[in-house]
């Protein structure tokens, strides 16, 4: 899941200060799941821009915020709400806000921080698990990732950095290479740490990458 | 062929210390040690923003090095430079005959006096030892040829004393696949440590230069049991640290001691001396080893 973080009121406040007449738009998916973009945060963030003498002119839920045909159209059904407006708040992930201004003229300002891609461990608790490399290096890991949870992304095991199994970087999270060397041992799988990999291809994740299945598709058929 | 190369190929105890670049331009300190200890180590570390602390770099200060009669061996790691600079920063050390290499992963840099920057890890320590035996075969690490051959003496580090035992040493094994030739360990205070060590690594490929660092006061060797991994001083050591009058002195009688028993026992094939702002004590360290 994509976690999201609230941005501050200061921020939000900047943001909106040419700003009077405000929609606002949030994402039934990551950002309701994380608390920061469903109706109840909405409503929230409504009663205190109205408390700041802004004027809500509309929210909704987009289901979900980053679908872009969805959004156009969920778009065109807010035209009332939009009409008068001056600005679209949105609690959605960059990438939702970024597909909400692609569907409105609008300036679209985001409410949250987009922070990584994580796990949900209970309620309110989210811990970063996959950095999208393009390459998943799970298969020999013990499905633990060492790109993510080393905080130097280390592909042939452990610095020299650990105390009390914990990392130099934050003495909360665990050494992730000890965790990969525990966890293959149990999975009778050392012998898979032992061989020197070569260095990551930072290639596969050059930013922007696109994927497109439908060329990808069309080619396959015309062959 | 390098000089510490060349004493441990043939047996020989040899001994290393270690100097940081100067924040500054101003290298008249470390020069006035460096010839203190010149002829009497076989190498001299050059640490590579050491703590990821800004500073002149390695390389630099390794050439002014050897152009004093020292025998430098440049430390790098993977924090600041990505496989491009390595391999060029790896080229331009042998343009200046410098042919020690002890390849890191690097402190991070939340740890050093930049926590803004952006660390690089493109090539873990091991990378950088197969960028620089690739080098030495006379090609890049995409296969492109080289004008010029570079020769290195490759060396890495190890932890011995780290919980498990068995995630540094299968680590320690890949460096020596990946050409790592030489070992400088964090430092060691006891001696137990060093003799499970010597047993768990006895039929590697590779010499192993005990880390040395001389206590200057019981504070300093709280914080290191609290603070750095890998660091354990024993109590007795911290004990006669806290009963002696010159505390800067039972320092370097406790280092000197150590590395005897560590020789008398064949512990290590030698020892790498850090001295962490005190390099002026390292002739003394010498002396009290009987180096």
């Amino acid at each position: 899941m994509i976690i999201s973080q609230k941005k501050s009121q200061e921020e939000l406040l900047d943001f909106l200060k040419g700003s009077q007449k405000i929609a606002i738009t949030g994402c039934s998916q990551c950002a309701s799941t994380c608390k920061v973009g469903g109706e109840e945060e909405i409503l929230e963030l409504k009663a205190w821009l109205e408390e700041e003498g802004k004027k809500i002119t509309g929210y909704r839920v987009l289901d979900p915020a980053c679908n872009l045909l969805k959004t156009t159209k969920d778009i065109k059904k807010m035209k009332e709400e939009l009409k008068d407006a001056d600005a679209i708040l949105s609690v959605a992930c960059g990438d939702g806000t970024q597909t909400v201004a692609k569907a409105v003229k609008l300036p679209v300002y985001p409410g949250v921080d987009t922070m990584f891609i994580g796990e949900i461990e209970r309620v309110g608790q989210y811990e970063e698990s996959c950095r999208a490399c393009g390459e998943c290096e799970l298969g020999w890991t013990g499905s633990i990732c060492p790109i993510t949870r080393c905080a130097k992304g280390l592909i042939n095991g452990p610095c020299g950095g650990a105390k009390d199994k914990k990392c130099e970087v934050n003495k909360e999270n665990d050494c992730a290479w000890i965790m990969i060397y525990e966890k293959m041992r149990e999975l009778g799988q050392l012998d898979k740490l032992m061989e020197v990999r070569e260095p990551k291809n930072f290639q596969k994740s050059n930013n922007p990458r696109k994927i497109n299945l439908r060329e990808a598709n069309k080619e396959a058929v015309e062959a | 062929m390098s000089l510490l190369k060349e004493t441990l190929d043939r047996g020989g105890f040899a001994v290393t210390a270690e100097m940081a670049p100067p924040k500054g331009t101003d290298f008249a300190h470390l020069l006035e040690c460096a010839k203190a200890i010149k002829g009497r180590v076989h190498g001299v570390n050059v640490t590579d923003f050491q703590s990821a602390v800004m500073r002149a770099t390695s390389l630099v200060t390794c050439k002014l090095l050897k152009d004093e009669g020292l025998e430098p061996v440049l430390q790098i790691t993977g924090r600041d430079r990505n496989r491009i600079a390595i391999q060029g920063e790896l080229l331009s050390a042998s343009v200046f005959g410098i042919k020690n290499v002890l390849s890191l992963t690097g402190d991070h840099t939340v740890v050093g006096d930049h926590p803004q920057a952006k660390p690089v890890y493109d090539l873990d320590c091991i990378g950088i030892l197969q960028a620089a035996t690739i080098l030495a075969g006379g090609k890049d690490m995409v296969g492109n040829e080289l004008k010029g051959t570079p020769e290195f003496y490759l060396g890495a580090s190890v932890t011995p004393r780290f919980d498990p035992l068995d995630v540094q040493i299968f680590k320690m094994e890949k460096k020596v696949k990946a050409g790592a030739r030489f070992f400088q360990t964090q430092a060691v205070y006891d001696l137990e440590t060093m003799r499970v060590f010597r047993e768990k690594t006895k039929g590697m490929d590779a010499k192993v230069l005990a880390g040395i660092i001389p206590l200057k006061s019981v504070g300093m060797a709280r914080f290191m049991n609290n603070n750095v991994p890998g660091i354990h001083v024993p109590e007795d050591v911290i004990a006669r640290i806290k009963a002696a009058e010159d505390k800067v002195k039972e320092g370097i009688q406790i280092a000197g001691e150590f590395i005897r028993q560590l020789r008398e026992e064949n512990l290590c094939d030698g020892v790498h001396i850090m001295a962490i702002g005190a390099e002026e004590n390292v002739p003394a360290i010498l002396d009290a080893a009987g180096l």
